[in-house]
């Protein structure tokens, strides 16, 4: 390596970093175009002057109590946001992970069907098909209606406007985000491994937490990722299968940005929720050590 | 051999009885019977897709027979699990643990059955395989050969009754082929453990097993020491597979109880009776190589018994330590020669009339029913 650097004409290197630079430039002017400016903007609205409004215009301040104050309003819809996200999400990973390893390894010649299957959702839209969960359990469809014969639910008990159906509905919605990259990894672990294992004194239960799991972590560690951080955001699922008590961070950003006419207030919201969840997200990877793995 | 009411007897090696193995309509192995007895070098040898992993995973408890036993010391073990046999495996492509260290992934095995002391443990071990250097790295980070010595081992410290190694040279290239050969059987001696040792090369076979089976279409041929099969090989294919034969069509006339007299094309030659493995009518008498005489025509040859004239060279290709010969004999047919170079005899050029000699006692004849070519594209 080093012999032909020093080898290669003076130039070419020079030529080779120009390369690179062109290549990097669409990416480069996309990304600021498109994140960096509106981050921006965001950064500065997070800290208008409160007193401003649409006609008088708002001014950058540097009004660091628009956090405290959206923090004091609001910490029970950002509190419920991420236990939502964290439910949603620790039913998707166990969920997602028998599929996706019933699929990766049970499957046989069905696989790509399978594959399939798990991603057809995706071909109408998330609002429809939300909508056609409301419709599945309301509380005289045959869900309630079943579940009430049977006793699990009392009377008067539902389904529809609790956390229950809130999660569920995410749940379901963020599931194939999850399943995919399980699948991507857990597909390429050698089934001679589990049998080298077992070969070594591993029950099928051992066998499965010294070599499968952890061969599996780059794609635990990406679906949940993949579905936590759009899962806290969500306010489809609380707006739809929720009830006034299910209020999630999310629409409260919304309602200040569009009707209240907070601008300061939403552009904080989404500053603290941005900060709690990349603080989450840098433990989590952390902890699991994913720069370990291969 | 052996009958069936004999499993799990109080024979102490493995023992394996009638095990058959079909995948949907392919029959893979065929009313295997086998005997490695305790503390031997086994080599399984046979060519490619003859049923050979298929046999070592039954005996792992990887793939379930169809039918059949195996017992392991007395015990039968043939519905018991993988991670209940004292057996273990080197796989064929290593099958390491790409997420453990070096040190862990030879820990595994005693980790899992809750043995003490295996520090100590796995450091005896790196040592005899000479990778203490390497015990914090990980697996995608060593060579070809150092991957090899890690799965040898991650089977060997758990000290199994069985070692099971499955074509572990296959991938290394042929020096370093040559110097884990040696390594392994080295290993092997120190340990004492039983190796059943798969290959396909059966230069690898000789050297480094105590016994050897052969194995073809899913059925053992002939089993023996090394020399034995070589020297006597009992079917055409072992007969092509072990080195090369010539093997001449010849009608049995009398078989008495110490030698066999065959004509070869008008030719009386003898065979000693216990070389003789076919009952009568026509056979293929076979003879190495390296055990026919070549010399002039008329020439006075130190062989006493077998002397067939009428041969002329067709072709010569010389090695340095040896010559081989290609005699065509007046039935038509070529039989290979290989001539030491002594500097006693002249070297044949092509065209030149010779007749050809051997000791009946190297001589051994095969039944005709098999083919005169099976095993023959198959050795490597
Ligand atoms: N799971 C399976 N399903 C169907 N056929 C199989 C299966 N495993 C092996 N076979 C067949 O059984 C035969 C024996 O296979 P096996 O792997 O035992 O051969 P081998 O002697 O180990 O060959 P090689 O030297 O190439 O490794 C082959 O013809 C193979 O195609
Ligand atoms: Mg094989």
């Amino acid at each position: 390596m080093a012999e032909s650097r020093v080898a290669a004409p003076a130039d070419s290197g020079r030529r080779r970093g120009l390369t690179a630079y062109v290549l990097m430039a669409p990416a480069v002017i996309v990304l600021g175009l498109f994140f960096v400016i509106p981050f921006y903007s965001l950064v500065a609205a997070s800290l208008y002057d409160p007193g401003g409004s649409d006609k008088a215009g708002w001014d950058v301040t540097y009004h660091f109590a628009n956090y405290w104050e959206a923090i004091k309003l609001y910490k029970g819809q950002l509190l419920r946001s991420l236990l939502y996200g964290g439910a949603a999400t620790l039913i998707c990973l166990v969920l997602g992970y028998v599929l996706a390893y019933a699929i990766a390894f049970k499957s046989g010649r069905w696989k790509s069907l399978l594959l399939v299957l798990v991603i057809v959702p995706f071909f109408t839209s998330f609002l429809v098909r939300t909508l056609s969960w409301q419709l599945i359990l309301a509380d005289d469809g045959w869900v309630v209606d079943a579940l009430q014969f049977v006793h699990i639910l009392g009377q008067d008990d539902k389904l529809l406007a609790t956390d229950f159906a809130v999660i569920m509905g995410l749940a379901y919605n963020f599931l194939p985000f999850m399943v995919l990259p399980l699948f991507a990894s857990i597909d390429k672990i050698d089934p001679r491994l589990i049998e080298a294992s077992s070969d070594l004194y591993s029950n099928p239960i051992t066998g499965f937490f010294k070599v499968t799991w952890p061969l599996s972590l780059p794609g635990v560690v990406s679906g949940t990722l993949l579905t936590f951080i759009p899962a806290t955001g969500d306010y489809i699922n609380a707006e739809l299968l929720g009830n006034t008590e299910t209020t999630v961070i999310g629409k409260v950003i919304q309602l200040q940005a569009t009707n209240a006419n907070h601008p300061h207030i939403a552009a904080a919201l989404s500053m603290i929720l941005m900060f709690l969840i990349v603080a989450m997200v840098l433990v989590y990877v952390r902890r699991v050590g994913t720069e370990e793995l291969l | 051999m052996s009958s069936p009411a004999e499993a799990g007897s109080s024979y102490d090696g493995l023992r394996i009885r009638a095990l058959n193995k079909s995948f949907a309509s392919f029959h893979a192995v065929k009313e295997l019977d086998l005997d490695v007895p305790r503390g031997s070098f086994f080599a399984l040898l046979g060519p490619s897709g003859c049923g050979k992993t298929t046999t070592l995973r039954m005996v792992a408890g990887l793939e379930a027979p169809t039918s059949g036993t195996i017992t392991l010391a007395g015990q039968d073990i043939t519905d018991k699990k993988p991670y209940q046999r004292p057996v273990n495996t080197v796989f064929q492509n290593y099958a390491l643990f790409p997420h453990l260290d070096i040190f862990e992934n030879v820990a595994f095995g005693l980790r899992r059955r809750k043995v003490s002391g295996v520090e100590a443990k796995v450091k005896d071990m790196l040592e005899l395989v000479e990778l203490e250097a390497q015990a914090r790295k990980k697996p995608a980070q060593l060579s070809g050969g150092q991957q090899q010595r890690v799965a040898l081992a991650r089977a060997l410290i758990n000290e199994p009754e069985v070692l099971l190694l499955d074509e572990p040279l296959g991938a290394l290239d042929l020096k370093l082929r040559r110097a884990m050969q040696i390594e392994i059987k080295r290993i092997q001696t120190e340990v004492g453990l039983t190796f059943i040792h798969v290959t396909h090369d059966q230069e690898e076979a000789m050297t480094m097993a105590d016994t050897v089976a052969v194995m073809n279409a899913g059925v053992i041929e002939q089993m023996g020491t090394p020399s034995e099969l070589y020297e006597n090989p009992a079917s055409t294919f072992v007969a092509n597979f072990l080195g090369q034969s010539n093997l001449i069509e010849g009608t049995v006339q009398s078989s008495g109880s110490d030698v066999v007299t065959v004509d070869m094309h008008g030719i009386g030659v003898t065979i000693p009776a216990h070389r003789a493995h076919t009952d009568g009518g026509k056979g293929w008498i076979g003879i190495r190589p390296e055990k026919v005489l070549i010399g002039a025509a008329g020439a006075e040859l130190d062989a006493p018994g077998n002397t067939i004239p009428g041969g002329v060279v067709s072709d010569v290709s010389f090695f340095g330590v040896s010559t081989q010969y290609l005699v065509k004999m007046p039935w038509g047919q070529e039989l290979m020669v290989f001539a030491q170079n002594t500097g006693r005899d002249p070297i044949f050029r092509t065209g030149e009339s010779v007749e050809l000699s051997w000791r009946p006692e190297y001589a051994f004849l095969l039944d005709h029913a098999q083919d005169v070519k099976a095993g023959a594209e198959e050795a490597s």
